[in-house]
């Protein structure tokens, strides 16, 4: 038996905002039947464009229900931006805790919010950069990192129990430690002061050349930057690498990552057009 | 609020005739039978009373009868003693929807260098014994194969299969936990070298067990200490219990009949009428072979916690081998080894009775279930897709 609080009990037996909205301005879908929960959620702008209305509709546990009932209410009078801000703490919060193991029922919430509004501007579904990591559920590493942080997740059942990653068939759980490992050494944000564009041109020129080049030549490749642009690093790549069919993957997982890891983690590479 | 229990797979209440004839062993009779006195030893002739009860009831000599504290004790003893009185041989074969105090501890021993065998079953649940013939191997120490399965109800042919393990000389074991009481058991009919019985199962009380051990059969405490059971389990005799678990399988006996008419009857209709007034519902696990008292029953588009939430509002307790039941993200491991789909495994309710359940009670759930899966249908994404694509009756 679950340790529901009152509040939680509320809004599961008497919903709030349960249906769907006709011509919503923003709608998304996070979950499936086999994932055991889902929630569809729609919302609509007044012409201050705060959020109007929220509906839900979710398949799923008490909490489930609870948690997309609570996201419902909290987000109603909010701009949309304001509303990204909510994070699952947040839901879960309002419904005075959720137990452990019931925490991704509230980043379920987040989730479905996230894709709402990127619904209702006409953005991409899948974060730039972000890679599926738990393929039975569709968790990608970006939403495994945020949970991390923002719960100060520890092991791999919390990240489960707070993202379903890993629940499935298990297999990425080897990948959840890994980023588990990667964002507990991660300098915290605040500990690296904010450098200024030159500084970070000059910052980015050293770790290429430190630590990036010399694996790259070590296989007959070699890099050169083109350019940089704010966090967008252009990059060609030359010799061996400019011909190699995993150039991309090189790029992404190795170049990108070491440039997030050691100077922000805001940079994307990207290759000149060749 | 009246409470209507359909969840004695579980637990069930300690039965009137068992709690008095119990009571006395608290407050007057409290001697340790091991003692020399009197007052004690009139205990000790009280315990062998109740160990010719339990022998009755699964038509087995006294001495085959050791009392445990438990189901899982006795689980835990039965495989660990196989192990250790063939310490050349490596290999345990169970199945893949064993209860976890076999299916835990047979994990927890092939991390200890021990080879584990899971013996898959079909979509019914059912299992193939040629199959069991295929994964014995002269390294094999023992079988454990349940015999009724606690989530569906569904009945191997433990007989068989120890004939089977026999004639290769390996030892057979089975948890007759959910088996016992609810149907006829008789020892002298097959060559089962160890079997468990839990008494809270059939209306004893919690914290009473027994391991059956056949006469001949060479054993290894589990739990070891004084001379009590013989030396086969240390610890002074939980008198009570044993007191109590006697008069429950003395009880069990007599209502054995009524198990398999009143009870088996209820347990069809509660299980027809769902059927009939809700659509996308079946059943989970072979209906033939099947304890009398269980039915598993999938209510697809909707999650099964939060359909037991709303059932509990109403005073009406069942089970559930949804994921969100239990805190991991996976259904049982008893409908996932069926190959159930997870949009129905999620929905599962398990409903078993008793022989105190009353038709007023079956017609009530029968009455209120309909609208419970209706309301939360009402707030699934899924439902309405189902409807539009003609999936709805």
């Amino acid at each position: 038996m679950w340790e529901y609080t009152d509040k939680v009990k509320e809004h599961f037996l008497n919903p709030h905002n349960v249906g769907e909205i006709e011509n919503p301005d923003g709608v998304a879908e996070v979950g499936s039947l086999a994932c055991g929960d889902a929630l569809k959620l729609s919302f609509k702008l007044d012409e201050n464009k705060r959020i109007k209305e929220a509906k839900f509709k979710t398949f799923g546990c008490a909490s489930a229900i609870a948690s997309s009932s609570a996201l419902t209410e909290i987000i109603k009078g909010m701009t949309v931006d304001e509303a990204l801000k909510v994070t699952n703490q947040d839901i879960a919060q309002y419904l005075g805790g959720l137990p452990d193991e019931k925490m991704h029922c509230s980043v379920m919430g987040k989730q479905a919010l996230e894709k709402a509004v990127e619904n209702y501007r006409g953005a991409p579904s899948l974060e730039p950069g972000a890679k599926i990591i738990c393929e039975c559920f569709g968790v990608t590493d970006k939403e495994i990192e945020r949970a991390i942080r923002e719960n100060n997740l520890s092991t791999v059942e919390d990240v489960t129990n707070y993202t379903k990653a890993g629940g499935g068939c298990g297999n990425c759980q080897d990948a959840i430690a890994q980023i588990l490992e990667r964002v507990k050494t991660e300098p915290k944000t605040g500990d690296k002061p904010k450098l200024t564009n030159l500084q970070k041109i000059k910052l980015i020129e050293e770790t290429i050349e430190r630590e990036i080049r010399p694996s790259l030549k070590h296989d007959g490749g070699d890099i050169e930057i083109l350019d940089i642009i704010g966090n967008r690093v252009i990059v060609a790549l030359r010799g061996a690498c400019s011909t190699c069919k995993a150039s991309e993957i090189t790029l992404k997982d190795f170049v990108q990552h070491r440039l997030q890891e050691l100077v922000s983690p805001d940079i994307t590479v990207e290759e000149a057009s060749k | 609020m009246k409470t209507i229990y359909l969840d004695n797979n579980a637990t069930t209440k300690v039965a009137d005739e068992v709690m008095e004839a119990m009571l006395p062993y608290f407050t007057e009779l409290y001697g340790n039978p091991s003692s020399m006195h009197t007052f004690g030893g009139q205990v000790g002739q009280r315990i062998r009373d109740a160990r010719e009860q339990v022998a009755a009831l699964l038509g087995a000599s006294p001495e085959e009868i050791v009392f445990t504290s438990c189901g899982t004790e006795s689980d835990n003893s039965a495989i660990r003693s196989a192990l250790m009185t063939r310490p050349d041989k490596k290999h345990v074969v169970i199945s893949r929807v064993e209860h976890p105090a076999i299916h835990a501890l047979c994990s927890h021993l092939g991390s200890q260098g021990y080879k584990i065998t899971e013996l898959p079953v079909d979509k019914n649940g059912i299992l193939d014994l040629e199959n069991l013939e295929k994964s014995m191997t002269p390294d094999t120490a023992i079988v454990s194969l349940m015999w009724g399965n606690n989530e569906t109800g569904v009945i191997f042919p433990v007989e068989e299969a120890a004939r089977l393990a026999h004639e290769k000389g390996i030892l057979f074991h089975t948890d007759a936990v959910q088996a016992a009481g609810k149907i006829p058991i008789n020892m002298k009919n097959n060559v089962i070298d160890m079997l468990s019985i839990s008494g809270h199962k059939l209306h004893a009380p919690k914290g009473i067990g027994i391991l059956y051990i056949r006469r001949g059969t060479k054993y290894s405490p589990f739990l070891i200490g004084g001379h009590q059971e013989k030396g086969r389990r240390g610890g002074t005799e939980n008198a009570p219990g044993i007191v109590g678990l006697g008069r429950a399988c003395e009880l069990a006996a007599s209502n054995m009949e009524k198990e398999n008419t009143y009870v088996r009857r209820l347990r069809d209709k509660l299980e027809r009428e769902l059927l009939n007034k809700i659509s996308q519902s079946r059943v989970n696990g072979d209906i033939v072979n099947r304890l009398p008292n269980t039915t598993n029953i999938s209510f697809e588009f909707v999650e099964g916690e939060a359909i037991l939430l709303l059932m509990n509002e109403l005073g009406i307790c069942a089970s559930s081998g949804s994921a969100c039941t239990s805190g991991s993200l996976q259904p049982s491991h008893v409908l996932r080894a069926m190959g159930v789909p997870f949009t129905m495994a999620h929905g599962s309710i398990r409903f078993s009775l008793s022989v105190y359940n009353t038709e007023e009670e079956v017609d009530f759930v029968i009455d209120k279930m309909p609208a419970i899966i209706e309301r939360l249908r009402g707030m699934s994404p899924f439902w309405k897709q189902a409807g539009q694509s003609g999936g709805v009756q």
